[in-house]
């Protein structure tokens, strides 16, 4: 992930030629994207409008002759139910902690990949990406089978820590499930979050630190006042792709606790619903709840910080 | 670049021979008999080799193909399900847990059974078997194999308890002998549809039912016992097991296979569980992982009884066999199960993949008796075994039991059934989520 500087084309003086050459540019852009764009309606659109039509209908798929309109009877259910709450909690709890803490860790990683040396970089690189192209079922067995009572090998690993025995059920309690969990989604995404935050590291004029340095700031300031304000876009894009990935955790879940312990996410629920019981217009209308809390996360990360997404794709 | 008529007239050419080659594929299926594809649980090979058996016995009649499901019986039925509600034709024979019989029943999934197909069906089996293939009086399933939980014992840790274990021993000796003896008892307190298992055996030992209205299809009217005297009774003995400090580590957590591996290593004198902990035992000496003196200090006997003076309800599993409502050869499907679940197959399948028939006579057949010496005590508690609640939505029914009797150690007799009946009968009448 590379950026370019851009002319800035206010320093056009010829006017009217920048109108013309700018239109000509959005339709270009809309021939390039266009298709793409209709692509996107027919597999995302498509889908979100029947899930939301779907819930407004008490629809068992075993069976559709008894099927009726209940209007927003589903929200009402889901909203006034315990169950959903709790998953809720879970899931904002999931998220906040994932995000905190892999921030902390990815800019780490960043630095660190940016600074190596020129000969170790690509297999540091490299290193530090393997988490990440784990698929996630995969993982998620892995750390299960690691903190497992009878067949890990944490409890006898760690048995100095205090509170860890032989018999310690990592799965046995909502708290010791949650931290499991975390973990593993620490693990495995840090290392995206760290590759966004590196595109954004580089993007850190040079010129900028050093007259930093020749001002005789310490390493401390130039981070706080130099790198951080300079790549304040590039870490708000990273927190926002990642919260949204986090706020629909399913796989580890899935995988370690099937939901047990009051470890059930939305995404769960969502999947519970429609998959397990069958229930097509409930689960419908839990998704499309979760849909909801996700686009709101995205217009207060966009509208409330001000995140500027162009700068993701590096334009 | 050529003339542009000429490159189109081109491309036409291309995309007609392309839609006739579509054509021709999907026109000419394979000659020969039709092709019956069965939906099988995984298991150690047995289904696909009476398949094979099946088509050879056909006499070009019919060639019977196995599909493997998942292995939980959960997702089996969510695989079935969903390809059912689509209209799936693939499917032609499936094998089905005995508790979704009734929602494929309710659902119009199953096609209607021949009178001579039934007649053999009812031939020859359990009537647990047969009630668990029942829906509304009418048989919809043919009973394949049948499976049932024993209590097993190590006899050296039992030796001194003075226990007689050659007659039925009630929950309530057993957790009490344990306990003295500080030892444990393997039974599955995992949040799966193995605690619906137990809690239901508990509640029939008991002489009473989770759902007293059977064959009930509008949920909204689907009545529970929960609440009555076996209900709460079966809620004390989990709360017993909790107290008496006789469950395993990992109780929350054990499932069948744990508890045959705590059972295996000695830390548990008791195990509730399925006759395959014999296979998995005596195959491991074969591997010589586990001296033989480990299977040889196994003892059986019929599961636990609630009461002393009433005979206990072990659980029922099982496979049975369903016929796929959209198959194009259901007549020829019905003519298939009645040969995968003839004696001469349920004894192989017993033999070889430790699955129990669901035939009574199969359990005299020699090899049957050689290979599995508690033979008598499954057929014996294949007798008493009562089927898990019959109704279009035990999903929900065992989701709610599940959510309300886990941890087992922790109900609270009286008020854990109040919960459970009002979580279940608000999630039938659609008002709560689960």
């Amino acid at each position: 992930m590379t950026t370019l500087e851009r002319p800035l084309s206010a320093a056009d003086p010829t006017a009217g030629n920048r109108n013309d050459k700018s239109r000509a540019e959005r339709r270009l852009g809309w021939y390039l994207a266009g298709p793409a764009f209709a692509v996107m309606l027919l597999v995302t659109a498509y889908p979100i409008v029947q899930a939301i039509y779907d819930s407004l209908f008490d629809y068992r798929l075993t069976d559709p002759e008894n099927s009726s309109f209940v209007g927003l009877g589903n929200y009402g259910v889901i909203l006034t139910d315990s169950v959903w709450w709790t998953s809720f909690g879970v899931t904002v709890f999931i998220t906040v902690v994932t995000v905190a803490i892999e921030l902390v860790l990815g800019f780490g990683l960043a630095l660190v990949m940016l600074n190596a040396l020129r000969g170790l970089r690509p297999v540091l690189r490299t290193v530090i990406l393997i988490p990440y192209a784990v698929i996630t079922v995969v993982s998620a067995f892995a750390w299960q089978f690691a903190f497992s009572v009878d067949s890990g090998f944490v409890n006898s690993w760690f048995s100095w820590v205090p509170g860890v025995s032989a018999t310690t059920d990592w799965f046995g309690t909502q708290g010791l499930s949650l931290f499991v969990i975390c973990l593993a989604e620490i693990w495995k995404t840090t290392p995206f979050i760290s590759l966004l935050l590196l595109a954004g590291l580089a993007q850190v004029p040079d010129v900028l630190q050093e007259a930093a340095k020749v001002d005789g700031a310490t390493a401390w300031q130039r981070l706080r006042r130099v790198t951080l304000p300079n790549m304040k876009a590039a870490i708000m894009v990273a927190v926002l792709f990642r919260t949204l990935d986090a706020f629909r955790v399913f796989d580890s879940v899935f995988v370690m606790t099937a939901g047990a312990n009051s470890t059930e996410t939305v995404s769960f629920l969502a999947y519970r619903q429609t998959i397990e019981r069958v229930e097509i217009g409930l689960g419908s209308a839990v998704s499309v709840l979760l849909f909801l809390s996700v686009v709101l996360i995205s217009a207060l990360f966009i509208k409330g910080f001000k995140v500027d997404l162009s700068q993701a794709r590096g334009e | 670049m050529g003339h542009p008529r000429r490159r189109l007239r081109w491309s036409m050419t291309v995309v007609v021979a392309v839609m006739a080659a579509l054509v021709s594929a999907c026109s000419s299926g394979p000659a020969g008999p039709p092709v019956l594809t069965w939906y099988i649980n995984p298991d150690d090979g047995g289904q696909t080799e009476i398949a094979a058996r099946c088509t050879a016995a056909s006499n070009g009649r019919y060639t019977i193909t196995t599909s493997t499901l998942p292995r939980q019986a959960s997702e089996q039925r969510q695989q079935l399900v969903r390809r059912l509600a689509a209209n799936d034709s693939s499917i032609d024979i499936m094998s089905i847990d005995p508790p979704y019989v009734p929602e494929f029943a309710q659902a119009g999934f199953l096609a209607p059974m021949p009178p001579a197909v039934e007649a053999a069906a009812r031939e020859d089996r359990f009537p647990s078997s047969i009630e668990a293939s029942t829906w509304q009086g009418r048989l919809v399933a043919v009973p394949f194999w049948a499976n049932t939980q024993l209590l097993w014992y190590r006899k050296s840790a039992v030796a001194g308890m003075g226990l007689d274990m050659s007659r039925p021993v009630t929950w309530d000796q057993i957790i009490q002998a344990a306990s003295r003896a500080q030892t444990q008892i393997a039974a599955q307190g995992v949040r799966g549809e193995s605690l619906t298992v137990w809690v239901n055996a508990l509640v029939e030992s008991g002489g009473g039912s989770i759902i007293t209205n059977v064959g009930e299809e509008d949920p909204a009217l689907v009545q529970l016992g929960l609440n009555a005297p076996p209900g709460i009774e079966a809620a004390r003995i989990l709360r017993t097991f909790g107290d008496a400090g006789v469950a395993p580590p990992g109780f929350p957590t054990a499932d069948e296979d744990t508890n045959a591996e705590s059972f295996q290593s000695g830390s548990a004198a008791f195990m509730v569980n399925y006759p395959f902990i014999w296979g998995k035992a005596t195959s491991a000496v074969e591997e010589g992982t586990l001296p033989q003196s480990v299977p040889d200090d196994y003892g059986w006997t019929i599961y636990p009884q609630v009461t002393p003076d009433r005979p206990s309800a072990p659980p029922l599993g099982g496979i049975n066999l369903g016929v796929g409502a959209f198959s194009e050869h259901p007549d020829l499907a019905y003519e298939a199960t009645t040969c995968i679940a003839s004696p001469a197959n349920s004894s192989y399948y017993f033999v070889s993949n430790g699955n129990p028939s669901s035939r009574p006579s199969v359990f005299d057949d020699p090899e049957v008796v050689a290979e599995f010496p508690m033979a008598p005590v499954i057929r014996d508690s294949l007798a008493l075994a009562k089927p898990r609640p019959q109704t279009p939505y035990y999903a929900e029914v065992s989701g709610g039991i599940q959510r309300t009797f886990h941890p087992p150690g922790s109900v609270t007799p009286g008020a854990t059934n109040e919960a459970a009946t009002s979580l279940i009968t608000a999630v039938l009448r659609k008002e709560a989520l689960l």
